[in-house]
């Protein structure tokens, strides 16, 4: 696998951070300082154990010199290419770009971004305007009172001859029809006010939710305690929550997590995953709970409570990713659905029966990671009732070298996966023609 | 020349207006505000003209006019469609369903009685 252009760059940063000379490091590793120079400026590429011994004197896992931390940028601008002829053809020479003007590309990245959360709002905005129930039949009572006012007026207006018990009778039709159409019109006009401050809500509810729960590190601790707040109070207090939609998810996703702190209480589940290495199963049949809680509680764990990061994604019966808890090296989806290989979805179509698999990321460093996924009924089912499913899958770095005979390939989602020749590809790859 | 106007319509307001401009031009007017027995009202009925509103309580008004099309004894009658949803979609799937006029909310007393008349001359 080629390694990025960009890790000599990132070794020189490195070197001169902790204020090593390049002779010096040289030295160390066992190469002529001018090799080194020549790696350094990204002119030669390097890999196996030099790398990792340039990594281990530099104090940094050897896959951050080779990734660094312009993963997430790349990968961004990638999508941002997507249907742009012109930047496609520049794709092979992102890297190149980043390097060299990384503040700009950074903007770039970010406006994508930002356009990409736009496009979502007008979406939903233009969903409101035609689904609203609320709006279509608040219109429609507008229109039925003015239909009824303005046939009654002309009738009054035109008619010379008419009666007077008539004339009674359609004045004071005018008089309730006109009353109907203040109040209608009123609480048309409280509901676009009401509605005014919502619209300005940037993304949907569940990224608000992410930004809720990511600002913590995905750990309330403030359910933790033995008496724990009440949740509404929790939600109140977060200015991130700032639409109904996205309390009313942030308000089930504590209620579940409270009823799992409780049944696995923080002190004794951290030693015991710490115990158990982290295996669910173990953790489920210690606890009596079922794996989908002990993935949770997992994720939940207090960075530096775990051996290494642990992430979480759930999805419901058709896919759509209701949970995600990305760590370093997996970039989840941010719309859309994922790889359809991804063990999530295997699980999703073999209800109850746990899964345990290493899967290898396609990217320009491929990583493999230890994942653990099941589906499980949300709820007891009732008879006659539909069943309601949730798969979830936890995710970690594989730290056991498992053989590659092992390991099953995966992407991240199709736009942007390497991977050619793949059954389960749903739509092109912008990277078609690889790196 | 037929006489009878059959008002399928829910706002009682509204019924009592087109009632009185109907009447004032001589047609006996008949009215019903439920639309799961509309049907069976047309059948009893059997008006030369039938004013139908789209929203009803009970049954859309396209449903009803489908009936009423479905229907060989009635599938020849001259339906005018009332609605406050002027959009096109409606008005399309109206006409395919082969309503014989459609007018939008507010109308106008003397639009109503001109289709009125027109629809019954046909």
């Amino acid at each position: 696998m080629p390694r990025s252009t960009l890790t000599g760059t990132r070794i020189r940063e490195r070197r001169t951070v902790l204020g090593l000379r390049q002779a010096e490091l040289a030295r160390s590793v066992g190469i002529s300082p001018s090799y080194l120079n020549l790696i350094e400026h990204n002119r030669r590429r390097i890999g196996g154990k030099l790398l990792v011994d340039l990594a281990r004197l530099l104090e940094v896992e050897a896959s951050a010199l080779t990734e660094g931390a312009e993963a997430a940028l790349l990968e961004s601008l990638r999508d941002a290419a997507i249907g742009q002829v012109a930047a496609l053809r520049e794709v092979p020479r992102i890297e190149e770009f980043v390097g060299r003007f990384p503040g700009w590309a950074q903007l770039l990245a970010d406006r994508h971004q930002r356009v990409a959360e736009l496009e979502r709002t007008v979406e939903l905005l233009t969903d409101r305007m035609t689904h609203d129930p609320f709006l279509s039949a608040s219109l429609h009572e507008v229109l039925s009172t003015v239909t009824a006012i303005r046939s009654t007026a002309s009738i009054l207006a035109e008619t010379s001859d008419i009666d007077p018990e008539w004339q009674d009778r359609f004045h004071r039709n005018m008089y309730d029809e006109s009353q109907r159409l203040a109040e209608g019109a009123q609480a048309l006009v409280a509901y676009l006010d009401d509605s005014g401050g919502e619209a300005q809500v940037r993304s949907s509810p569940q990224e608000e939710v992410e930004a809720f729960l990511s600002a913590q590190g995905f750990h309330v601790a403030a359910l933790e305690r033995s008496l724990p707040p009440r949740i509404e109070t929790l939600i109140s207090a977060s200015p991130e929550l700032s639409s109904s939609p996205a309390r009313d998810l942030a308000r089930r996703h504590l209620e579940r997590y409270l009823r799992d702190a409780k049944r696995m209480p923080l002190e004794a589940f951290a030693k015991a995953a710490t115990a158990a290495r982290m295996d669910p199963g173990v953790l489920a049949q210690q606890f009596g709970v079922d794996l989908g809680a002990v993935f949770r509680r997992l994720a939940s764990l207090p960075e530096g409570r775990t051996d290494h990061p642990v992430g979480l994604v759930i999805c419901d019966g058709s896919g759509t990713l209701t949970f995600r808890k990305p760590i370093e090296g997996v970039a989840l989806p941010r719309f859309g659905a994922a790889c359809p290989l991804w063990p999530l979805y295997q699980a999703l179509s073999r209800p109850m029966a746990p899964m345990r698999a290493v899967i290898e990321l396609s990217g320009r460093t491929p990583r493999s990671f230890l994942t653990y996924a099941i589906c499980q009924p949300v709820q007891m089912a009732e008879f006659g009732g539909p069943q309601i499913l949730e798969a979830s899958m936890l995710f970690m770095p594989d730290t056991e070298a498992t053989p590659e005979a092992d390991v099953s390939p995966v992407g991240t989602s199709c736009r942007i996966c390497a991977r050619r020749e793949c059954a389960a590809r749903r739509e092109p790859s912008i990277l078609a023609d690889g790196f | 020349m037929g006489k009878d106007v059959l008002l399928i319509e829910d706002e009682p307001n509204i019924i009592e207006a087109i009632r009185f401009i109907l009447s004032r031009d001589g047609w006996s007017v008949y009215t019903h505000s439920d639309g799961q027995t509309a049907f069976d009202k047309v059948l009893q009925t059997r008006p030369d003209v039938i004013i139908l509103d789209v929203m009803l309580p009970g049954k859309s008004g396209f449903d009803i006019l489908r009936d009423i099309r479905a229907d060989a004894s009635t599938a020849d009658l001259p339906v005018l469609m009332l609605t406050a949803k002027g959009q096109t979609k409606d008005r399309e799937l109206a006409t395919q369903i082969g309503v014989s006029q459609f007018m939008t909310k507010p109308f106008s007393n003397t639009d109503i009685l001109a289709s009125v008349r027109e629809l019954a001359a046909s």
